[in-house]
């Protein structure tokens, strides 16, 4: 008995040791690949804080020191960067409200109430998904210029309150999971449909609405080939328009350019470090596990 | 969301449609109701519009001028036009190339964070973060760190004696900086990769492992075949954006240099927005739309080959 457990005892702690092996394999690439792809975002902040000769020093300076805040003033001052932030998020906030209310009114319509062509109707909202935004691009631009809306926020804005089919799915696909019970039991208390959507479905849909609204608020914030198209009036650009316009301009203002690149970042990355658990919540309501 | 399910959904309300009752009317008229934004929507920005560019894509339209009838001279201007052909070669080099390798470094890094070492979360929300970055802030980051002579990259290769290339200055390497990039951002589709991967049944792994499967030979065996049709689905949204690539190169090269980061997308814009030919442009971005639909159905057709089902 004690012959035979000796051997027993050896393979289990070489498979141990192999599994160290692998664990520390595993530590050494995730560490390197960590730092690469950190590093981009920290040499943005580190570039942003150096004056312009120790932005170009051979070798680099990897740690800033001392620290230079200057970029900061002057990469703000270089453009009404105040005015493009009231800009951005006067089309977030609206682009936000449109797009929780019409995707959630039409997501309801799509899985809590049954009706005859409901599931081809559907198949129709995931089609237009594959659209490329080029081919309505121009036609669009046509429309809203000839009803005078080129250098306003409405052709960023209107189209949101008309649901949007990524965040149709999402919602539909929480809406579903909520008993059917419920529904049934308001109806018999004479509740109406509408009813049923705006006291019981939405209030526990919260968390679904919290990511949309999240979403949203970021693509609005990000987007860029839209305002393009439509704002050619400074006054009226975001911050997307506004560094893209810096780009140009600072080409070789590192410092300034990184600090310009941070700003409009940083309120993006607290975002999502407040709002992790809703992104969480996102990638899995898509269904895409499954 | 299974076809079948949708399959069966719908022959159930067809057959309750035979016997319209009441309910079945109220039933339509509050969902029509509900749904009625969308079908506005869908009829006012995606239908009209639709039908406008293919029209538009027959005819000379400058916008001083309303558009007239020219035929198929569009699309025969098109093949001629070496600047189409340059352009979509461009987009097609970084989707054949940037998908496959985003792809890979997705599942590579997803199938390391899925080890279970302490410190996983903080390394997901490492890799996750340039996804956050909006893309002209990447944009711009880039062209500092792709400098040629002050840039990070090539300061790196430096300190090991590597003189690094000219990246977005020169037409060789422009495409490639481009892709690097894109790399960058695969945090997006490595989170999808991960939550797949701790899908997997870990019996399946035990079992193979009594068996004497190593851990290369059960990633390859067990893990990638049962995680395909995530993978799957991840390459045919990657297609599609990639097909329609454009910020980046707007704002990082302009197409430059030599027209060799001219993509598809951006020669379309120019198109429209800085030549005014609307009438050319429309049938550019209907061939678009006609490389992304065939693209997408060559990928489904070769799904049954590799794409494997549990269910079934």
């Amino acid at each position: 008995m004690a012959a035979q457990s000796i051997p027993v005892s050896g393979w289990l702690s070489s498979k141990r040791r192999s599994q160290q092996v692998a664990h520390s394999i595993t530590y050494v690439l995730l560490i390197i690949f960590g730092l690469t792809f950190a590093f981009p975002l920290y040499w943005m902040v580190a570039t942003s804080l150096k004056t312009p000769p120790q932005q170009v020093v051979v070798p680099p300076i990897w740690i800033p020191h001392p620290l230079v805040w200057q970029n900061y003033p002057k990469a703000l001052t270089a453009y009404p960067y105040a005015d493009y932030l009231r800009n951005t998020l006067t089309i977030c906030i609206l682009n936000v409200v449109g797009t929780v209310v019409s995707s959630s009114l039409v997501a309801y319509g799509f899985s809590r109430i049954r009706w005859p062509g409901r599931n081809a109707v559907f198949i129709l909202v995931l089609a237009t998904l594959m659209l490329p935004y080029q081919v309505t691009m121009i036609p669009l631009f046509l429309i809203f210029r000839g009803i005078g809306w080129v250098n306003t926020f409405r052709p960023l804005i209107v189209p949101s309150f008309f649901g949007n089919a990524f965040f149709i799915f999402l919602l539909r696909q929480f809406f579903m999971l909520q008993p059917a019970e419920l529904s049934d039991a308001a109806r018999i208390d004479g509740c109406t449909e509408f009813g049923i959507f705006y006291r019981i479905i939405l209030p526990l849909a919260r968390p679904a609405l919290a990511t949309v609204a999240l979403f949203q608020f970021m693509n609005s914030w990000n987007d860029f080939l839209a305002p393009l198209i439509y704002l050619n009036q400074q006054s009226k650009f975001t911050l997307a328009l506004g560094l893209q316009q810096f780009v140009s301009a600072y080409g070789s203002s590192w410092g300034q350019m990184m600090a310009a690149a941070a700003t409009f970042t940083v309120p993006m990355i607290l975002l999502f470090f407040f709002t992790q658990r809703t992104f969480i919540q996102g990638i899995a309501l898509t269904g895409l596990k499954g | 969301m299974s076809d079948i399910a949708l399959v069966k959904d719908q022959q159930a309300t067809r057959r309750s449609a035979h016997r319209i009752g009441r309910l079945t009317r109220i039933n339509l008229r509050n969902g029509l109701l509900f749904i009625s934004p969308w079908i506005i929507g869908f009829l006012a920005f995606q239908v009209f519009p639709i039908t406008a560019s293919l029209y538009y894509s027959f005819t000379n339209y400058t916008v001083l001028k309303p558009p007239t009838f020219i035929g198929t001279l569009n699309y025969v201007d098109l093949v001629k036009d070496p600047l189409f052909r340059i352009s979509l070669g461009n987009t097609l080099y970084l989707t054949l190339v940037g998908v496959p390798f985003g792809t890979v470094i997705a599942i590579g890094l997803a199938l390391l964070l899925n080890v279970k070492v302490p410190g996983q979360a903080f390394f997901r929300t490492v890799f996750y973060l340039p996804t956050v970055v909006p893309v002209v802030a990447t944009a711009a980051l880039f062209l500092w760190i792709l400098n040629p002579q002050f840039g990070l990259i090539n300061q790196f290769l430096a300190l090991f004696g590597i003189v690094g290339p000219g990246w977005l200055a020169t037409p060789l390497w422009s495409k490639p900086a481009l892709i690097l990039l894109q790399l960058w951002g695969v945090g997006g589709s490595m989170v999808i990769y991960l939550a797949s991967l701790q899908d997997v049944p870990a019996e399946l792994h035990e079992a193979a492992q009594i068996d004497g499967a190593g851990t290369i030979r059960r990633t390859f065996s067990i893990t990638l075949p049962l995680i395909t049709p995530v993978i799957f689905f991840n390459v045919v949204i990657g297609l599609i954006g990639s097909l329609q690539y454009f910020t980046q190169a707007y704002i990082m090269t302009a197409g430059g240099p030599a027209n060799s980061t001219l993509v598809y997308a951006l020669y379309l814009y120019n198109n429209a927005f800085e030549y005014f030919h609307m009438g050319y442009a429309s049938a550019l971005a209907w061939v678009l739309f006609i490389i992304i639909l065939l693209s997408t159905l060559l990928v489904f057709r070769t799904a049954g080959r590799w794409v494997y089902y549990a269910g079934q």
